[in-house]
């Protein structure tokens, strides 16, 4: 075997040693990303394509995470799509670029190597302006179809348009107030181009979602076959749907009750977090991913604050965060987990016909957790809890309140015992519950086996992320394959189930709820053993503007959902700021819809709530 | 067979149809009693299931962490030097560090010399872009803006209502203090005081010239206020931001104003002789 | 259940002092408010991060089922009340408009969350319409962001109490019984930005402005009475004291004096409190002539 015997080892090497292959058979292609606080490498865009190939097939990268653009408008003044690769065996991440012109931005679409690129690059199209010859159905996909400019561009500027980055200086000194709308003609948050068209005004958005789905009367094929007439019919779900989980919309077509086809529609949530983000300074960004998937909140916080800690600790002044801080964040994010495995099952039930019931039952058990969070960090949802390098507070000794409002009625429990009856008792409580009610039941059994079916294959190349994945037998989980913070001493197994359809996913939400459990086991007495411990690395709670170095950093957690990335470019001494230049979020509930198209084809119209339910999208983050 | 595992569900359905007469029963009468241990059992981790808050009758009470709109402390009224005298010192830091940028500060100058003052001559909270975070709060360096507990705001207009001024944000370190008896404490240990830090400054600077060894205030305010038996006591007067609940506490702060009362006449007589 | 007699008996007509405590004289108004306050059945309508505080404040805790909210239905033709629970984007206000023109009357609008009152948090953003009240009328706002199940369920209260105060008698507070079909509220459109049909003048009057080069299309100097934040410079932190308005509180609240109202919606509403207003002295002034009689 003189030639072929590479091909084996290739899928194992380090990422160091795929960078140097990829090198070797590229030389011309390929150069290392030497900026500052910068890795991975930059790809020439012409050979983009067949360099991917070779990344996926020889070297073993089967999974694209991230796929996003960073627009350097001044910095080089062009624009470039980022890539963040992985094995779906575990290991590290393989980051390589490519760049482009800002005024004629091109880069060949990725969709044919990974589909997971499909609505990443979507994006980067609606928001950025980048084309991507090669792109399936390359149309926007946040914004609607016919606004007016790709608003993430450095030079795009909102109607209520202040000032390039926060803090802004009306507020202080001389703050006085006034409302943006005051300073808009139309008293809106709305500008218009000067070129506005009024008398050929009308809404293309509508049309451009059905043109995609190749609609329209095919007269020959209705007249056809003895005046039988069939016809496919295009059913639309949403944005106001009660199963959609929010603003989401699907388009399907249907031939009698069969899904033929289903076309994703979202942005009804498009808040613009990444602008909003990039205009913030670090420390403003924390609230802000609270509100991205707003039911596990604690997760998010940790996503961006490790990114933002990978950042700091290029610099010199850094610090670890101490165990105890990295315990409280464990627990913390496994609470939230919970918190959203029970949402999620709960709404799933609700999706396929068990109305409100075991929801009902479920979230009895988030309300307590609720309560510890709110006694914690102040908020039911928006925990806003984790800070770099240490977190908003520690525990407090005593869960209780005070009367302030007439009726107050007050509560007092000492915080270890709260927490240690709801780990030991409660939550595997409703846990079992949840299982007698649920797992064996024949109705949830024959509505959910064999439905939505997602192949293991399909589930990497599509880029599905989390009880999704897992569902589908690839047992990848980033506390596991690429560990953060203490996940690698404590003691759990990775949820996989094999049959990839809804309830497999069930199963495997079930299984990480008692696993979540069994974390929460080991973190208790680490807490207890850490009493006294600062949770801040040298005693003091950290800057609020804290000087980031130069470069970019990639965070990601395991997020209830599944992989929640935050990929952060710091301008460092470029502008001068506490203020990150490219802060985008890979998003599992946006990533993991990807597959829906192909999940739902074939199964009857009843079944797309529960498919959809059993992805378990928050629209928050989906949309941004 | 067929039909167990659904009839295991209906099963457990009966079951907590049965444990909510079970609670019923459990409380019966003592439903609406004040007391921590009926509500608070009631809403904790040793309920099964969970029980509806009568909200208007009975409300649950926020914890002393929660965070809803800001408000801005200033000195209690009866304060002997600073009565009534804002805490912030208009230095900014909360509209810098806050996300949404809802904090604007009018910076306080001296009408003479034009200089800048330390206090605000006029601070705004657009409430209908508070996102709660609580970092005001968090980076005040002076204490003096906190985040409410009162969470009773809706209204019919917001044009009117929604954009909070100094009078409408001020609330004297009294309230903070009834709200937040724990961290109140916290922060008192840390700044060294009961009072503003700079009313610490002030009377330091008196003991420095006159008595060095006296003890500093915070070394007097010495038991913790989280008696449980002071919570326990009927809501105060709401946002009127009466007097504290804790008479033992009231007693001390009386003894050091007298004190500082005493340092000042001995002073004013030194300076005099 | 609130029906309180000694409340009911509290009307201007006479009533004979035997009969005091054994018959309920009520008016029309609150008989039918009564009815209608109790049982207000919100809208299935979930937009953002406070979608999930109403579902919590609508489950077995906070339930708010006990004000006759009774149940939530997912069309708007069963639903009284819209809870717009959280932030609106332009993209989604199109729908929020279609399914308001399609609840029944009487309907109310209950903005949930700093986002649906005016804004919140991501008020700057190019696709976050600022406020509800921008596109529909708006009679609760609940601020918080997210409001807890308590401070929702305080709004909730509010409302039933606004409709606790309104007259059958007077138009402009239950405008459905008027004359002649309602008209519903322009459904926006999506262009190169959101137009707003009702705005549709204007859009053009400014972009016949901009054509000839006068001023950027979508935003203004403002007129000098309106000058409130002095553009920051060098100079300004040393600016003398009267630079900066006397009182800058009362600043903060009045709208532009002597210019028109910044959007139909809000002067809509003006003139109805105002004919509301008038309303009142009308009837305080008969009432007063009839006592004299």
């Amino acid at each position: 075997m003189p030639t072929a015997a590479p091909a084996a080892p290739l899928t194992n090497t380090s990422i160091e040693g795929a960078i140097d292959h990829l090198k070797a058979s590229y030389p011309d292609a390929i150069s290392a990303d030497d900026r500052e606080g910068y890795g991975g490498i930059i790809v020439d865009s012409a050979q983009l394509l067949d360099i991917a190939r070779v990344i996926r097939d020889e070297l073993g990268f089967d999974y694209l995470s991230s796929a996003t653009a960073v627009d350097y408008l001044g910095a080089g003044d062009h624009m470039e799509m980022v890539y963040h690769a992985y094995r779906s065996s575990g290991g590290g991440t393989l980051v390589f670029k490519a760049q482009t012109d800002r005024d004629n931005a091109e880069i060949p679409s990725l969709v044919s190597v990974w589909r997971g690129a499909d609505f990443q690059e979507r994006e980067a199209w609606d928001l950025y302006g980048i084309r991507f010859p090669g792109h399936p159905n390359l149309k926007r996909i946040l914004m609607w179809e016919g606004f007016h400019g790709h608003p993430m561009r450095k030079d795009w500027r909102e109607a209520y348009y202040e000032e390039e980055l926060k803090p802004f200086d009306s507020r202080w000194p001389g703050g006085h107030v006034h409302r943006a709308e005051e300073k808009n003609v139309f008293g809106k948050n709305v500008s218009y181009p000067r070129e506005i068209d009024l008398s050929r005004l009308m809404d293309t958005s509508e049309t451009a979602v059905y043109q995609s789905l190749g609609l329209g009367v095919d007269v020959e094929r209705v007249m056809d076959k003895d005046g039988f007439e069939t016809n496919e019919l295009v059913v639309n779900m949403g944005p106001h749907h009660p199963s959609t989980h929010g603003v989401f919309r699907m388009v399907l077509t249907v031939d009698g009750e069969t899904v033929t086809s289903l076309e994703p529609v979202m942005g009804y949530l498009h808040r613009n977090h990444e602008k909003i983000g990039e205009r913030n300074t670090y420390l403003h960004n924390i609230p802000f991913t609270d509100r991205l998937d707003y039911i596990s909140s604690m997760g998010n916080n940790h996503g961006y604050v490790l990114a933002v800690e990978q950042l700091l600790s290029l610099g010199r002044r850094y610090n670890e965060p101490t165990y105890r801080c990295e315990a409280l964040r464990v627990m913390m994010v496994e609470l939230s987990r919970i918190v959203n495995h029970l949402w999620a099952i709960g709404f799933w039930l609700n999706d396929i016909g068990a109305f409100f019931t075991p929801v009902l039952y479920f979230i009895q058990e988030r309300e307590r957790i609720l309560d510890f969070f709110e006694a914690v960090a102040g908020s039911r949802m928006m925990c806003n809890y984790m800070r770099f390098g240490g977190l908003f507070a520690d525990l407090p000794e005593r869960l209780k309140s005070v009367s302030n409002l007439t009726n107050d009625r007050v509560r007092d429990y000492n915080t270890m015992q709260f927490l240690t009856e709801m780990v030991s008792e409660r939550i595997p409580r409703t846990i079992d519950e949840l299982e007698q009610l649920l797992t064996q039941n024949e109705i949830l059994i024959e509505r959910s086996v064999g439905v939505g079916v997602l192949s293991a294959e399909d589930a990497i190349n599509y880029s599905a992320a989390g009880p999704l994945l897992r569902g589908s037998g690839v047992p990848y989980d980033i506390r596991r394959a690429d560990p953060y913070s203490i996940y690698e001493e404590l003691d759990f197994d990775v949820a996989v189930e094999d049959a990839g359809d809804m309830y497999a996913r069930y199963r495997v939400r079930v299984k990480e709820l008692r696993e979540s459990v069994r974390i929460l086991r080991q973190i208790l007495p680490r807490l207890e053993a850490t009493k006294g411990q600062s949770i801040w690395a040298d005693g003091k709670p950290g800057a609020y503007a804290p000087r980031v170095p130069l470069g970019e950093a990639y965070g990601r957690v395991e997020n209830g959902k599944g992989e929640l990335g935050y990929y952060i470019v710091s301008a460092g001494g470029r502008s001068g700021t506490a203020n990150p230049w490219r802060y985008h979020v890979r998003a599992p509930s946006f990533i993991n819809l990807t597959p829906m198209g192909i999940m739902s084809k074939g199964y009857k119209v009843a079944d797309i709530v529960g498919i959809l339910g059993s992805i378990d999208i928050v629209l928050g983050e989906t949309d941004r | 067979m067929y039909g167990t595992g659904l009839a295991k569900g209906l099963l457990l359905t009966l079951r907590h149809f049965v444990d909510s007469y079970i609670d019923d029963i459990r409380y019966g009468f003592r439903k609406y009693s004040h007391s921590v241990d009926n509500f608070g059992v009631r809403q904790g981790t040793q309920t099964k299931g969970v029980i509806t808050v009568q909200y208007p009758d009975e409300k649950v009470a926020v914890p002393e962490r929660f965070r809803f709109v800001p408000f801005l402390i200033i000195e209690d009224e009866d304060h002997p030097t600073r009565a009534g005298k804002d805490w912030c010192t208009s230095c900014g830091i909360c509209a810098k560090v806050c996300p949404p940028q809802c904090i604007w500060i009018v910076r306080g100058n001296d009408p003479v010399t034009g200089r800048p003052v330390p206090e605000p001559e006029a601070f705004f909270i657009d409430i209908d872009i508070c996102m709660n975070c609580g970092y005001c709060a968090e980076y005040c360096p002076f204490d003096a803006i906190k985040m409410d507990h009162d969470y009773e705001l809706a209204s019919y207009d917001r044009t009117t209502h929604h954009i909070h001024d100094k009078d409408r944000l001020s609330k004297p370190n009294s309230y903070w203090r009834s709200i937040a008896p724990t961290r109140a404490y916290e922060e008192m240990l840390s700044r060294g005081t009961w009072e503003h830090k700079d009313a610490a400054k002030e009377a330091r600077r008196g003991q420095t010239s006159s008595r060095p060894s006296a003890p500093r205030p915070a070394a007097q305010a010495a038991p913790a206020p989280a008696q449980p038996a002071a919570q326990a006591t009927p809501a105060p007067a709401a946002s009127a931001g009466g007097a504290t609940p804790w008479s033992e506490d009231d007693a001390k702060r009386e003894e050091r104003r007298r004190k500082a009362l005493e340092r000042k006449a001995r002073r004013a007589a030194k300076r005099g002789g | 259940m609130d029906l309180n007699l000694q409340e009911l008996n509290a009307t201007e007509f006479p009533v004979p002092a035997e009969l005091e405590s054994n018959i309920a004289i009520t008016s029309l108004s609150q008989l039918y408010n009564w009815g209608r306050r109790n049982s207000m059945w919100p809208m299935l309508f979930g937009l953002a991060c406070c979608a999930i505080e109403m579902i919590a404040t609508a489950s077995s805790r906070f339930d708010f089922s006990r004000f006759g909210f009774e149940v939530m239905r997912a069309t708007p033709r069963q639903a009284d009340l819209m809870i717009v629970s959280g932030t609106v984007t332009k993209k989604m206000v199109v729908p929020i408009v279609r399914l308001y023109n399609q609840m029944p009357e009487p309907k109310y609008v209950l903005a949930m969350g700093a986002c649906a009152s005016g804004g919140g948090p991501f008020k700057e953003g190019y696709n976050v319409v600022s406020g509800m009240d921008k596109y529909l009328p708006v009679d609760v706002y609940v601020p918080g962001c997210p409001p807890t199940p308590q401070a929702l369920l305080y709004g909730m209260i509010a409302l039933q109490r606004k409709i606790d105060g309104q007259s059958i008698a007077n138009g402009d507070d239950v405008p459905w019984y008027g004359a002649g079909s309602a008209e519903p509220t322009p459904v926006p459109v999506l262009g190169p930005d959101i137009i707003d049909p009702r705005q549709m003048d204007m859009i053009r009057r400014q972009a016949e402005r901009a054509a000839q080069e006068m001023t950027a299309l979508g935003t203004r100097e403002l007129p000098a009475a309106m000058q409130l934040a002095p553009a920051k410079t060098a100079a300004s932190t040393a600016a003398p004291a009267e630079a900066a308005p006397a009182n800058g509180n009362a600043l903060a609240y009045e709208l532009p004096t002597g210019g028109t109202p910044w959007t139909e919606a809000e002067d809509i509403r003006e003139k109805r409190r105002l004919r509301a207003l008038a309303r009142k002295a009308l009837r305080a002034s008969r009432r007063a002539s009839a006592e004299e009689e």
